[in-house]
Order: C-alpha cells, then sequence, then structure tokens
C-alpha cells in the first residue's frame, strides 16, 4: 500500500468522519459522546507516532513529551489571552518547534536505533521531573501558575475563531475532534503517497543507499520528526480541553507506552492500524478498569508481550495478508541465527 | 572537612548504587545486544524476594546476597527462554517485548503484594565520620559493587565461560562452528544480568523500600548509564556512573534532588550528543 496512489482510504475516512459526525449525537448521550472524543483525539496522537515511527523510521520513547507540551501551551495560552485561536497555534507550534530543536540535535548528531531511544526517554524524563517540580508561586507563565504535581485546573474551551463568546459544546468538541483525526489522516496519507513521502519511506528502508541517491537524510527525518512533534501536539490541545486541566502526567513515562503500543498493536508501517489499536487498547482500558478485577498493567502488558511475540507486524497488517488469503511470512527461527544482524553490523564498525 | 568527606561518601556511594542498578543491563546489552527494559522490574523483584526472606526469618545477608539474585536469576532463565530467545537480533523488538513484561510483573507484584510500599529497616546503623553522622549501610553497598566488578572482570577474563561468551559476542557462528552452543550461552549471560540485577534490588531494598512500580525509578537511569557507557560492560559502566552520579550528587547538594535528578539525564543527552555510541564506542575499546 505504501506508495501507491490510491485514494480510496481516503474517501472512505471522509465518508466514516462524516457519518460519525452527524449520526453518533443523534443516537448517544452528551457523557457518551465525551468518553467517544477522547478515543478521536488519542487516535489523532497514535497518528502522529505511527508516521514517525513507521513512515520515518524514527522510534521515540518520549513522543508523550509533544503531546504534553501541545496540552501545556494551550492551557498556557487560552488562560492568558482569553481568546483561544492563538493558543491553538501555539498548542502545535511549541511542541513543532521543540521536536525541530531536538531533531535537530538527534539527526544532525547521527545518532540512531537504541540511543535514540535513550535520549528520547531522557528528554520525557527531564520534563516529567520539572514539571512536577513546579508548585511554588514563583513558577507562573504569565498570570498561570504552572501548579506542580497538580498541574493547571479550569482550562477554557476552545472557541471559535473571531467570537470569543462562542465555546465549542460537547457535540462540537467532538464533531472537532473527529474531523481533526479524519484530517490528519488525509493529510498524512496524502504526505506519505507525495515525493517527499516516498523519500521518507526510502530513507527508512535503506538510509545508505537513500543518501548515495543525493538525499539528505537529516533533512527529511527532521521534517519528519517536526511533523509528528506538531499533530502530537494538537492531539494535546484537544486533550486539554476535553479534560479541563493538564497536569505532568501526559509527561509520564507511561504515556508514551501507551502510545508505542498503540502502534505496535495496530501495525507499525500502517496509518489506519495504530488507529484500531489505539481505540481497542483504550476500550480494553476502560471495560477492565469499570471491573476492577483485573490489573491493569497486567493486561497492556500481556498485550504487548504476546502482540510482539505472535503478531510482529501487528492486527491490521496481519488481517490484511489474511483477507488476501495468503499466510504470513514464517519468520527464519531467529534462534538459529544467532545475534546475525548486530555481529554483522559491529564487524562493519571495527 | 568533615563536610567535605561527607559529600565525597555520597559521591562515591551514588556512583556505587548506579554501579549496581546498571551492572546487570550492561552484561545483557553489552554481550548480546538486548535491551532488557523489564530490568527495573528486576530490581523491584529481588527487593520483594529479599524483604518476603527477611520476614520469613531468614538471615537478612543472606536474603540480601543469595536469595535475592538466586530468585531473580531464575526468573531470568525463565524470561530468556520464552521471550528473548525468539526475538535474538531484533533488538527494538525485545525492547517491546521487555517493555510488556515489565508491565506484566509491574501488575503481578501488585496483584500479589499490593500496592503498598513493603520495607525492612537497614541493618547497619549510623556511624560518625568527625561530626557527620553517616551511614553504614553506605559502605556495604560500596564494597558489593567493588565485589561485582572484580567478580565480573575475573568471570569474564580469567574463566573458561568467559572467554566463550566473549568469542560468542564477538562471532556467534564462529563459535558455533567450533562447537559451541550460542543459545546456551546467552541464556547463562542472560541469567547471570538478571541475577545482578537481584542483586542490586536486594542491596538497595532496605534503603529505598519496595513497591511494585520500584523499576520504573531504576530502569531509566540504569538505561542511560550503560547506553552513555557502551557496548563494553565494565569500562563502560564505570566510566559512565562515574560521570552521572558526580553529576547527579554535586547538582543535589548545590539545588534540590530533582535539580540533580536533571542535571543527571541532561548530561546524559550532551554525552551521547558528544560519543553517540557510548563513552566506549570511542575510548578504552576492545576491553571488558
Amino acid at each position: 500500500m505504501i506508495g501507491s496512489r490510491n485514494y480510496w482510504p481516503i474517501a472512505a475516512a471522509v465518508i466514516a468522519a462524516l457519518s460519525a459526525i452527524v449520526v453518533l449525537p443523534a443516537i448517544y448521550d452528551e457523557y457518551s459522546l465525551l468518553q467517544l472524543t477522547i478515543y478521536a483525539i488519542l487516535s489523532v496522537l497514535a497518528l502522529s507516532l505511527a508516521f514517525i515511527w513507521g513512515y520515518g523510521g524514527i522510534l521515540s520513547f518520549g513522543h508523550a513529551v509533544f503531546f504534553g507540551l501541545g496540552a501545556y501551551s494551550y492551557a498556557i495560552g487560552a488562560i492568558n489571552f482569553g481568546e483561544t485561536t492563538i493558543a491553538l497555534l501555539l498548542s502545535m507550534v511549541i511542541p513543532g518547534l521543540f521536536a525541530a530543536a531536538l531533531g535537530y540535535f538527534l539527526f544532525y548528531g547521527r545518532i540512531s536505533d537504541v540511543y535514540l531511544g535513550a535520549i528520547t526517554l531522557t528528554v520525557t524524563l527531564i520534563f516529567f521531573n520539572l514539571a512536577s517540580s513546579t508548585s511554588g508561586p514563583e513558577y507562573r507563565v504569565g498570570r498561570v501558575p504552572l501548579g506542580g504535581f497538580n498541574g493547571i485546573p479550569s482550562i477554557p474551551q476552545l472557541n471559535v475563531p473571531g467570537f470569543p463568546d462562542w465555546t465549542l459544546s460537547t457535540t462540537e468538541l467532538f464533531a472537532l475532534s473527529v474531523a481533526t483525526l479524519a484530517l490528519v489522516y488525509i493529510g498524512l496519507r496524502l504526505l506519505i503517497n507525495s515525493d517527499f513521502g516516498r523519500i521518507v519511506v526510502a530513507i527508512k528502508e535503506n538510509e545508505v543507499r537513500a543518501e548515495l541517491l543525493g538525499y539528505d537524510a537529516r533533512k527529511y527525518k527532521l521534517v519528519t520528526f517536526v511533523i509528528g512533534g506538531a499533530i502530537a501536539g494538537l492531539a494535546g490541545c484537544l486533550f486539554a480541553n476535553w479534560g479541563g486541566f493538564t497536569s505532568p502526567a501526559v509527561f509520564a513515562l507511561g504515556q508514551s507506552v501507551q502510545i508505542i503500543i498503540w502502534v505496535v498493536v495496530g501495525g507499525v508501517g500502517t496509518l489506519a492500524g495504530p488507529v484500531i489499536g489505539c481505540v481497542l487498547i483504550q476500550w480494553l482500558t476502560n471495560s477492565l478498569a469499570s471491573l476492577n478485577t483485573v490489573n491493569n498493567n497486567l493486561i497492556m502488558g500481556g498485550i504487548l508481550v504476546v502482540v510482539v511475540l505472535m503478531l510482529p507486524q501487528g492486527l491490521v497488517p496481519t488481517i490484511a495478508r489474511l483477507a488476501r488469503g495468503r499466510r504470513p511470512v514464517q519468520r527464519l527461527d531467529a534462534a538459529t541465527k544467532g545475534l546475525g544482524g548486530a555481529s554483522t553490523k559491529s564487524e562493519a564498525r571495527a | 572537612m568533615d563536610y567535605l568527606i561527607a559529600v565525597g561518601l555520597e559521591v562515591v556511594s551514588g556512583i556505587a548504587s548506579l554501579v549496581l542498578i546498571s551492572i546487570g543491563l550492561a552484561v545483557v546489552f553489552g554481550m548480546m545486544k538486548v535491551i532488557n527494559l523489564a530490568h527495573g522490574e528486576f530490581l523491584m523483584m529481588g527487593g520483594y524476594a529479599t524483604i518476603t526472606a527477611a520476614n520469613a526469618g531468614v538471615n537478612i545477608w543472606v536474603s540480601i546476597l543469595l536469595i535475592a539474585p538466586l530468585v531473580v536469576g531464575l526468573i531470568g532463565l525463565i524470561v530468556e527462554r520464552f521471550v528473548i530467545r525468539r526475538l535474538y537480533g531484533r533488538v527494538i523488538d525485545t525492547m517491546l517485548a521487555t517493555w510488556g513484561l515489565s508491565l506484566l510483573f509491574i501488575g503481578l507484584a501488585t496483584t500479589v503484594f499490593g500496592n503498598t510500599t513493603a520495607g525492612i529497616s537497614s541493618p547497619l546503623g549510623p556511624v560518625n565520620i568527625g561530626h557527620v553522622g553517616v551511614s553504614a549501610y553506605k559502605f556495604f553497598i560500596v564494597a558489593v559493587a567493588l565485589a561485582v566488578i572484580v567478580a565480573l572482570y575475573s568471570l569474564f577474563k580469567l574463566s573458561r565461560f568467559g572467554l566463550v561468551a566473549r568469542a560468542t559476542m564477538q562471532n556467534a557462528a564462529m563459535s558455533s562452528a567450533l562447537g559451541v552452543e550460542p543459545p546456551r550461552v546467552y541464556a547463562a549471560t542472560f541469567a547471570i544480568g538478571s541475577a545482578l540485577a537481584g542483586l542490586a534490588g536486594g542491596v538497595l531494598a532496605p534503603i529505598t523500600g519496595v513497591v511494585p512500580s520500584l523499576g520504573a525509578a531504576f530502569v531509566a537511569k540504569a538505561f542511560i548509564t550503560v547506553i552513555g557507557g557502551g557496548s563494553t560492560v565494565l569500562v563502560g559502566t564505570l566510566s559512565a556512573s562515574g560521570i552521572f552520579a558526580t553529576v547527579n550528587q554535586l547538582a543535589s547538594f548545590a539545588t534540590t534532588p530533582v535539580i540533580g535528578e536533571v542535571a543527571l539525564l541532561g548530561s546524559a543527552i550532551i554525552l551521547l550528543r558528544l560519543l553517540p555510541h557510548g563513552i566506549t564506542g570511542r575510548f578504552f575499546k576492545g576491553r571488558i
């Protein structure tokens, strides 16, 4: 599917989003709509990692940083300015800028693989530590105290640009979230099908070869990372709207793990997969939380282990292959190969 | 003067703790190129093993130095057999699977032990250096860290197992052709790494207390230390621990523990930017 100029997924997304916006508010009460809204918001977040990891080959262990920055930027902007249009823009610009700075540092330093994972993980921890320790009254941006571990409460709802009094109702926030999800999906799909997207995928497949063909891998990775960061920030903005508050928990390691689990379960290298993975896992988490019998960590951990071992490509690619009537490709028994991949790499370096 | 000694001791024991926390992960990463993100939970289980044994009447030193590493080493063996072995050569998949294991173990521990802090009192009281009282247990931590380093050096440099293990690490196919079974070497190495994590958990249990989520506090630090050190197990861990713990302790003294933590993380980022393959990717190549 990668790189094919095939537009049916876009049409499907438009139809699905429009019907959801029209039909669901008619069937469900406000509380259920609010529940559905969070699925859409988190799916946007899932898409952002699906893009930079599945297509850009950049596995960030700290993707929640951009989500959290988006939420905080929106909160601070909205309370300070009153009118939320600038805050909405800030929630994408600030994570995007931070992604640009971090990405420049990473990609122009030629940092990859585990080392990239270590640094992104470290950045999350720094943000979590710093945000948690801002409880004093001296930590404030404009009129907004950062609130340390308690976070920022009573964040104003988004208003229609230019009409500060027209704030979004629950139904309108739902419609906006679903529309955002569809637009982000379509935007990413078009981007992946563009020349830029093809080069990004080519770099993921074989960075050396792409560079020998004259493409600056660093630049393309950086742009990919910034786009992913800005989308995650947008999700953070919607999240702050949804809950009306934000706390350092958005920067927590667990939040970053969640996003990775969604993408792994749904299928790395697809866009629809992570959305499905996100909805599935969130639905499961909610159902289990209401049951209150089984520990949530136990289930999440079990799912992650089983998926990596049994469905290494994730749900959507596996189902797609089964639907086409082919069995999943059998992997060579990794144990007999030993550490082939790792040892050839170190030989090449020596 | 007394104050300086106390600060110096804090720094040394900080380095020793960081060495203990990361050495198990370093062995597994250095020898097998596997990042075990359930490492923190291995420490946590070592802590629970120690506390459970001590509460059951076992001598506290036996619980710390023997029971914790044995129990966790055994768990490591099982984990290697059923998860790690199936993912060799797939670094990212291994990280994801062990991350899943980490959540799984947190869930299990919460179910079994409950979400409360279990603790045992420190078996050693304070000692006075001049006018400053210091916990004698800190000396014990330093001693254990030193013993672990000496033992690992002997094991990998002087014993036959060490020779075979290093050969397998360098070229699995070649050593396999010479009659070594790489899967068995990997299993043993992983068990050793897990046992070291268990030992660290046991040693730290009297200080930190044990909760199911304890691992999260350690795994990131251990991960960063190991990656910062690079793939050379002992030298890498020692040098990275030395740098990070010194930065952490001095910054903590100067400001607050939170800023100390942030300074540690910040120095790790700068170090990895300057040396993208860790300290031993540039210096001390070819050592253990």
